[in-house]
């Protein structure tokens, strides 16, 4: 070998071991700059509380060259206004923000990975408040009561007390609330009044409409459409919709008393007579919907009914102002909406039977109908990543605020596209933004009537908040009902499964720790 | 010293190289020691071990390592914690949960009482099993090592007929196990036979047969998701761009989805039009390198095209069919695109297939329970690649 070759050899040789500790060692150095950053900086003032006044009225880009990064779900609504406010908010603030979206049933999981591997790509999340339970113990999301507190433009004392409570734990806020969620019952004025039926007040109510507007043509093309379009589908909403169902049936004792859990120890309230009916009546709401509706999510079932294929539908508040779109709706003020049916039997906790209502059962009931409005997800909100730098947690904040802000927020909820629902004690008392939107006076009345009886019920139930409520809902209940709603379960097989596999988190997370956090949520003794 | 008294004059007479390189050295005479030449010679020897070792350990950190600690993963239970997040050893109570209660349903699927038609199927495959080990018991090349495979392989073969006999009639219902396994088989057996049908059709002097290649090529290129969502609308009744036909033929209130079987046919029928064209490319190119003599010097004694088939096509085709079988065997273990989009997983857990349960537990943070789930999947298609390679694949190219 002569020595030109040698030398290459050489050469080659160290070239690939300095590439090796190259790469070894860069891993090392990548790890330590943001944990110990961040702390630093966040026993400093919190600089955010400078930024709504920003937004109101701008004295400099005080963001200038800070990029925010907010995850949530695929829109194109709830994405749609954030997409759509972000460069005003760039105008405002000179903060630069990036929308990222993964599917709804991806979401929880990509916050957390994202959090607890120390990715921590995204400085901010819109998401379910019930979630804060499950990140904000865990110091995952930002302590937002400080910046609130400083925030005036926010007007936090003009947010609906639900949605400040819900967005809260231990006393502290964590998220911004930019949607306000509350289920409710939509239905057809003028194929009701051709059938001489009035509006349903309870679920055999609904039923009834349902079967007897079945088959019937709704609009006009022909076709026999549908009683009633509630989707079905698994991983979507059902998990929500059977709880509307059967709230009324389990809870009557005011909103402390919580649909979910046994106050006393703990034990689901699933594998009893008033689930079991609300079980059933899900399912038999089937009947009288499309034949591929156990394969359809709530945007199908919604999109039916504003084509006018449906004679009842449950939805958030979301197709109220959809309805009145000349574009996408063909039920133009023809379109009521109701707070949720109830029932004249409710649970008697004690035996596991259904008993009928009297002043003593049903303290709250309205003409011998116990209602139990299911305020159902919470409404989309803001939270803050707790492990990114001070200058992108105040500017995820400020973007947070000034979407949840009344100028934005006002304008937004009006719009159905935006998937944004009144969350504002104002937004339901002036109903002048609404009729700007294009509601006659009556829609709008009847529609804000709708979400804020509901809201101002004594009795209504507030969604599952307590640590691994996703897998006590989104997995657990999820798959059995799929099971349920498909013939595999029989409505006892059903109850009794989804009581063990409930029964198996809690033991799991520890009974005691469970129940503490579930009264606390609810405000039970 | 020299040790070969024959010395180099043996090269040429079937000394490997390196053989040669050591007796050169050896009968060389001795050097006076050089620094240079000992780093050269070092050099030379270490080289091919430093060139190679990132990929080694390229290998190692991207898959061994991640096997390993996703076992550990899989024996271990994921909670948030202050900070972060900390996994807790469980030993097995990942895979306990898989084979009971709900999960084992979800799993497994429903057992539903026996018949005698189970008791017939299941009778059948024992007495066949049995009768397997018996001819190799009395084969005078017994080993350990092949009498341990071949009760491996009698026992899971036992187990998954069990599995599917009791839960694909009467009261039964496939868990995502079954449901795995019927997608893999059923799905490769028509994509193969469609695939050689349309090879064996553009192989032929066709007018237009080069465009129609292109055209059966152009499933495999669209993204599974989009073929998912394309094959959702399709199959949509009262939405879908057949919804014209489904009324006229009186189908307005069908639904693919409502039914198990149904929902399962749909996503099958995806599946095969997604992958019908990688057999068919592959099968082409077989078809079209085998040596024209053979079938003309059949043609000429008077064979018919299936004799030509049967006796010269299918033999030199066979292993190239058996590699793209053991390929698409692989691959369609891991099929969830198609059952997230189309059905999402329904109705029930009808369509789920076992990576779409891990996506499911692993989507729910339960991610010791989709790590286990993995495995489950992981042994499963170890377990039919290696009977595919070793019985099959082998047998079958060795009879040729």
């Amino acid at each position: 070998m002569n020595s030109k070759n040698m030398l290459v050899k050489i050469v080659s040789v160290m070239m690939v071991f300095s590439v090796l500790l190259t790469a070894c060692g860069a891993p090392a150095t990548a790890t330590e700059a943001p944990a110990t950053q961040a702390p630093a900086e966040e026993t400093e003032a919190p600089a955010a509380t400078a930024a709504p006044a920003e937004t109101e009225a701008p004295v400099g880009k005080i963001y200038d060259g800070v990029t925010i990064d907010i995850l949530t779900f695929v829109g194109p609504q709830v994405a749609e206004p954030l997409q759509r406010r972000g460069p005003d908010f760039t105008e405002l603030t000179g903060a630069t923000v990036n929308i990222i979206t993964v599917p709804n049933s991806e979401l929880y999981q990509k916050v957390l990975t994202d959090a607890v591997s120390g990715t921590n790509a995204y400085d901010g999340y819109l998401f379910a408040p019930a979630w804060v339970v499950d990140f904000a113990p865990a110091g995952l999301i930002e302590d937002l009561t400080p910046y609130v507190e400083a925030d005036a433009a926010l007007e936090w004392d003009d947010v609906a007390p639900f949605f400040r409570d819900f967005n809260s734990y231990d006393g502290k806020v964590y998220s911004i609330p930019l949607d306000g969620d509350m289920h409710m019952v939509y239905y057809r004025i003028d194929s009701l009044e051709e059938a001489g039926l009035e509006p349903p007040k309870t679920w055999d109510d609904y039923l009834a409409v349902a079967k007897a507007l079945n088959g019937k043509d709704l609009n006009g093309d022909g076709e026999g459409d549908y009683g009633s379009c509630i989707s079905k589908a698994p991983a979507q909403q059902s998990y929500w919709w059977i709880w509307s169902i059967a709230a009324p049936y389990i809870q009557s004792q005011g909103s402390s008393q919580g649909p979910f859990f046994n106050t006393a120890d703990m034990t689901p309230l699933v594998n009893n007579d008033a689930f079991k009916r609300a079980l059933e009546v899900y399912k038999e709401t089937g009947l009288y919907g499309p034949p591929d509706e156990t394969n359809q999510g709530v945007g199908d079932s919604r999109g039916l009914f504003l084509q006018g294929r449906c004679a009842l539908t449950m939805d958030w508040g979301d197709i109220g102002p959809l309805a009145i779109d000349p574009a996408n709706s063909k039920v133009i003020d023809k379109t009521g909406a109701i707070s949720n049916p109830g029932s004249t039997e409710v649970l008697d906790w004690a035996t596991g039977k259904l008993v009928p209502c009297d002043a003593t059962t049903c303290p709250y009931a309205v003409d011998g109908v116990n209602h139990a409005p299911f305020a159902s997800f919470g409404g989309w909100a803001g939270a803050v990543n707790a492990a990114v730098d001070q200058k992108e947690k105040d500017a995820a904040y400020a973007f947070f605020s000034y979407m949840a802000q009344p100028a934005q927020s006002n304008a937004d909820v009006v719009v159905g596209a935006t998937g944004y629902n009144p969350f504002r004690i104002s937004q339901f008392e002036n109903i002048q933004p609404w009729i700007d939107a294009g509601f006659s006076q009556s829609a709008a009345e009847q529609y804000l009537n709708g979400i804020k009886e509901s809201f101002d019920s004594p009795n209504m139930a507030a969604d599952l908040r307590i640590p691994k409520s996703q897998q006590y809902i989104q997995v657990e209940l999820d798959r059995i009902l799929s099971l349920y709603i498909a013939g595999d379960l029989t409505t006892d097989e059903a109850s009794q499964q989804l009581y063990d596999s409930w029964e198996a988190i809690t033991e799991t997370e520890g009974r005691e720790a469970q129940l503490t956090f579930y009264k606390g949520t609810i405000g039970a003794k | 010293m020299n040790t070969n008294p024959q010395g180099p004059t043996q090269i040429g007479l079937g000394l490997e190289p390196h053989s040669y390189k050591i007796m050169k050295t050896q009968t060389e005479e001795p050097q006076p020691f050089r620094l240079h030449s000992v780093i050269s010679t070092f050099a030379d020897r270490m080289a091919g071990s430093v060139f190679i070792l990132p990929t080694v350990l390229a290998l190692l950190f991207l898959s061994i390592f991640p096997l390993i600690a996703s076992l550990y993963v899989s024996l271990a239970k994921f909670d948030i914690a202050p900070g972060g997040f900390k996994l807790t050893f469980v030993g097995l109570d990942n895979y306990k949960k898989l084979f009971e209660g709900s999960e084992g349903i979800h799993f497994l699927g429903k057992f539903a009482p026996s018949t005698p038609l189970t008791w017939v199927v299941f009778g059948v495959v024992v007495i066949a099993l049995a009768i397997f080990m018996a001819r190799y018991l009395l084969n005078v090349r017994v080993s350990i090592s092949g009498l341990m495979g071949r009760v491996l392989l009698s026992l899971g073969l036992g187990l998954i007929t069990w599995m599917l006999v009791y839960t694909l009639w009467n009261e039964g219902r496939l868990g995502t196990a079954s449901t795995t396994l019927v997608y893999v088989f059923v799905g490769i057996f028509f994509q193969f036979i469609l695939g050689l049908s349309l090879a064996m059709l553009t192989v032929q002097r066709l007018p237009g047969r080069r465009f129609f290649r292109v055209i059966f090529l152009l499933p495999m290129m669209i993204t599974p998701v989009g073929i998912a969502y394309m094959f959702r609308m399709l199959t949509d009744t009262s939405k879908g761009p057949f919804t014209p036909i489904w009324q006229a033929m009186g189908l307005s209130d069908f639904s693919w989805v409502n039914n198990a079987w149904g929902a399962r046919t749909a996503i099958l029928i995806g599946d095969v039009w997604q992958w019908t064209p990688f057999m068919f490319i592959v099968l082409v190119a077989a078809l079209e390198s085998q040596p024209v003599e053979p079938i003309e010097a059949a043609t000429v004694d008077g064979a018919n095209s299936w004799q030509i088939f049967q006796h010269i096509t299918w033999p030199a085709i066979l292993p190239v069919s058996m590699t793209l079988i053991l390929i698409r065997l692989i691959e369609a273990f891991k099929i969830v695109d198609l059952p997230n989009v189309m059905t999402n997983g329904g109705p029930g857990t009808a369509t789920q297939s076992l990576t779409y349960h891990a996506f499911i537990n692993w989507r729910a943070l339960n991610i010791g329970g989709s790590a286990a789930v993995a495995y489950m999947l992981l042994f499963l298609v170890t377990f039919f690649a290696m009977i595919f390679v070793n019985l099959i694949r082998q047998r079958t190219v060795e009879t040729l």
